[in-house]
């Protein structure tokens, strides 16, 4: 069974290239457009792993990491963010709310492959 | 692929660039809505992210400062002044420049470049990470083959030594994935070290106990090691040793220290260690950037339980949540299509309303006793292919927003030029129009906004002595007038000055010096070919060029400019164009002989003339006497060249038509034949521009018929000048 991705990004762009990296490598990919969907669309997707961007309107990463892990959906899930810098500060703040590791923008396919390899164990 | 994705980047670049300009510009307007300035921040660090994607790094270095400052203002730690706003319009206003250049090729200016990086630059805290962007393949760590071979692949055995705090599985980490990255590097050899491990009853909750000793054989280098450990960094005990790995070091350190984004600084970090890391007992350098590293992991790890301690368990468990519910993925709201496609689309349709038109034509022309079956069915087809070609309309109209967006920025330059002060309020920004009609307006309404900031708007100081505002107004507006789009151009400046552009034209020689001009006539001089009023060229409101550019440019969209001004109030620019560029609806007539269409939505009344209606004025002048009121007439076929003598002709066909400035005039025509949907086609490159005529079109039979400009037939008459005298009777009449 392929291994299913929900990622979540306001950036048409990001959310294309984490596709087509994704679908080459034999993912099945899902995606949301900014935190609320992610979250909403969560559990009908029920993902492996999530890929989440921190700066989104509507719900920003570290408030979807918070609700994946809170009570109401208490996800144990891999969550993997997306940042542009590779700001300390950020990663512990992402890290405390419950991030399994991060992936630093601009990605190239492999580190994205590593870093989910890492937490899925999953080449695909 | 990936060229379409750039595709997509810049597609969405445009969009952020909108939605950043929107932004901003509600900032200026005083909006403190955090969200706003949320919006902006989100629109210039997505381009960034892009753009990094895609290795641009020119614009990646000048989003980052621009977001750098922004996150300021975000934070509260900058104060949004006057400055500031402009300053990051003006940055905005480059970051898209830089997005042209990046899609479109070209060099950026480069001197504009630099003073708006160290106008920034001023803003930003020197304290603030000086952030290294890296190319595409981001560290070396986090790539499980090194960028380099050190020195030879030679294999060395690594003894790692893994214990797992119990934080870490809050986080998602998985140690079996762990070992399963590191046994892609080599040779792995697992145990289990399960000392720790109490009686079933001592255990807690949540605590962890187990630790695993791995011997991993492999010719990658340690950072490659490191790198899977990467996101556990802090949350686990971890040693890892070999023999004869010194030479390696150094550049283990370099390659951890890009793999978490530091810079390559000695200087030790004073933050405690959260939590307790063995040193390996090879005393060397990578213990020292294993303090560094950990400093920036200190994550306050708030307990919370993990249900199990077992990790075997914690798979089952996310494994287990795993369901076939394989969902579509997030809606789609919107379909992009390649243009190409759309055009193919609306030529097919123009093809289906001739093919109409000539199956008409043919049926009509049957010999056959009753076709009204056929007909009705025919009646059905053309319902159908209007709606097709409505529908099809539809796809191309966009909302004129992001080109009044554009013109804010024209304004701004063009004020910060002149130094006058000049705001752009837009207004209508949702009417749709044609894109073609979008893109080519761009230019004329830039040089309108620019003239209108040049020479409408006064400076500050006289506009103080006039007791107006000193910063000027320009409205943009944007609306659907009776099938057609009105975008107008209004600004609260001085007002044409009609003495000095009657002296200009008649010192250039356009116009003799004793001709009598009304005020109309003399604003209209402005679109005469080579008439500028600079009295130097300014390389604002145009190099040399006039309005005649903008109103060719406006007549090459089927569309026309009307000018009017009031002294000392301000001057208005209208630029009427069709709502499509290849379909219309049309009167087919004949004249002199000649199938002619004329625009329906120029028509206001059709009628048949007799004796009675006709009344002659001056020599050669005739007007239509119509509910008492009287109405130039203005025979077709007579300005057309078609025929000589053209008037008494009472027998013909008068269709009403009124001009923007809301004159009517009768076109005398000889007979109305159809009212039908026509075809645009253009005559450039055909003919080139005929007076009177607008386009041309394939009728049923298969024959060309001219489409008519009842407007510039209208002003091209004598029947203008036979206007004047007739509203000065009317007037008469009236009082």
């Amino acid at each position: 069974m392929k291994t299913k991705v929900l990622a979540i990004d306001d950036s048409r762009t990001i959310r294309n290239l984490l596709a087509a990296c994704l679908e080459e490598a034999g993912f099945e990919y899902h995606s949301a457009v900014d935190g609320r969907e992610g979250v909403d669309l969560y559990p009908d997707v029920a993902p492996d792993v999530v890929i989440t961007d921190i700066n989104m309107p509507n719900l920003d990463g570290f408030g979807v990491i918070e609700e994946l892990r809170g009570d109401g959906i208490n996800s144990k899930v891999p969550i993997l963010v997306l940042t542009t810098e590779s700001s300390a500060d950020l990663k512990a703040r992402a890290r405390s709310a419950g991030a399994t590791g991060w992936i630093t923008k601009p990605f190239d396919d492999d580190s994205l492959i590593f870093a989910l390899k890492r937490v899925t164990g999953a080449v695909a | 692929m990936t060229g379409s994705i750039l595709d997509t980047f810049f597609e969405e670049c445009e969009e952020l660039l909108e939605a950043m300009d929107a932004g901003l510009a509600a900032i200026e307007e005083g909006d403190q809505d955090p969200e706003t300035v949320n919006a902006v921040f989100r629109a210039v660090h997505s381009i960034k992210g892009g753009a990094g994607a895609f290795g641009l790094d020119d614009l990646v270095a000048f989003a980052h400062n621009f977001e750098t400052v922004f996150d300021d203002v975000r934070s509260n730690k900058l104060q949004l002044d006057e400055k500031l706003i402009q300053l990051l319009f003006r940055a905005s206003d480059h970051l898209a420049d830089l997005v042209t250049c990046a899609r479109d090729g070209g060099e950026v200016d480069q001197a504009h470049h630099d003073v708006l990086i160290s106008a920034l630059g001023e803003y930003i805290d020197d304290e603030e990470e000086e952030l290294v962007f890296e190319p595409m393949g981001v560290g070396a760590a986090f790539d499980p083959t090194p960028l380099a071979p050190l020195s030879e692949a030679k294999e060395a055995s690594y003894d790692i030594r893994f214990h797992p705090l119990k934080e870490m599985f809050d986080t998602g980490n998985e140690p079996y994935f762990l070992f399963q990255a590191l046994s892609d590097l080599g040779t792995l050899t697992v145990r289990l070290d399960d000392s720790e491990l109490p009686g079933f009853d001592a255990m807690e909750d949540g605590e962890s106990y187990l630790s695993w000793e791995l011997t991993l054989v492999t010719s990658d280098s340690r950072s490659s090691i490191e790198a899977v450990f990467e996101f556990v960094e802090g949350l686990c005990e971890l040693s890892i040793s070999s023999e004869g790995e010194e030479e390696d070091d150094a550049d283990a350190l370099a390659a951890l220290n890009a793999a978490f984004g530091l810079p390559p600084a000695e200087e030790e970090s004073a933050v405690a260690l959260p939590l307790e890391l063995p040193v390996p007992e090879v005393a060397d350098p990578p213990a020292v950037a294993e303090t560094e590293t950990e400093t920036e992991v200190e994550a306050e790890v708030e307990v919370e339980m993990v249900p199990d301690v077992e990790p075997e368990k914690v798979t089952d468990k996310a494994t287990g949540s795993k369901k076939d519910t394989a969902k579509s993925s997030g809606p789609k709201p919107t379909l992009r299509v390649e243009l190409d496609r759309v055009d193919r689309l609306i030529n097919a349709v123009g093809e289906l309303i001739i093919n109409h038109s000539m199956l008409a034509q043919q049926i009509a022309n049957l010999d056959a006793s009753d076709t009204r079956d056929v007909e009705t069915e025919l009646e059905g087809f053309k319902t159908l292919a209007r709606d097709i070609q409505e529908g099809v309309m539809a796809i191309r109209a966009q909302p004129v927003k992001p080109l009044f967006q554009r013109m804010a920025r024209i304004v701004r330059e063009a004020s910060a030029a002149t130094g006058k002060t000049a705001k752009l309020v837009t207004i209508g920004e949702t009417t749709e129009v044609d894109k073609t009609v979008i893109e080519r307006l761009a230019d004329p309404l830039t040089h309108i906004l620019r003239n209108a900031v040049d020479h409408g708007i006064e400076s500050p100081e006289a506009r103080a002595a006039a007791g107006k505002e000193k910063g000027g107004e320009i409205r943009l507006t944007a609306a659907h007038r009776s099938g057609s789009v009105c975008i107008e151009v209004k600004d609260d400046g001085a007002g044409l000055n009609r003495k000095k552009i009657r002296q200009i034209a008649i010192d250039k020689g356009l116009i003799p010096e004793n001709a009598e001009l009304n005020d109309g006539e003399i604003d209209n001089l402005l679109f005469l070919p080579g008439f500028s009023t600079a009295k130097e060229i300014s390389n604002l409101s145009g190099r040399g060029v006039g309005m005649d550019v903008v109103k060719n440019a406006v007549g090459a969209l089927g569309g026309r400019v009307n000018i009017s001004s009031t002294p000392g109030e301000g001057s208005v620019f209208s630029i009427i164009l069709p709502l499509t560029l290849a379909v219309m609806d049309g009167m087919v007539v004949s004249v002199a002989g000649h199938t002619m269409v004329v625009p329906i939505t120029a028509i206001v009344e059709t009628m048949r003339g007799n004796d009675d209606m006709i009344n002659n004025l001056g020599a050669d002048g005739t007007l239509l006497s119509i509910r008492g009121s009287f109405i130039p007439i203005c025979d077709v076929a007579g300005s057309l060249g078609l025929r000589s003598s053209s008037h008494n002709e009472p027998a013909g066909v008068y269709l009403l038509v009124e001009t923007e400035n809301g004159d009517r005039c009768a076109l005398a025509v000889d007979d109305i034949h159809d009212q039908r949907q026509v075809v645009i086609k253009s005559l450039d490159g055909v003919c080139g521009n005929v007076p009177g005529v607008s386009a041309a079109t394939i009728l049923g039979d298969g024959k060309i018929a001219m489409i008519l400009d009842p407007e510039s037939i209208v002003t091209a008459s004598s029947s203008a000048a036979v206007f004047d005298t007739d509203r000065r009777m009317n007037n008469a009449i009236a009082s």
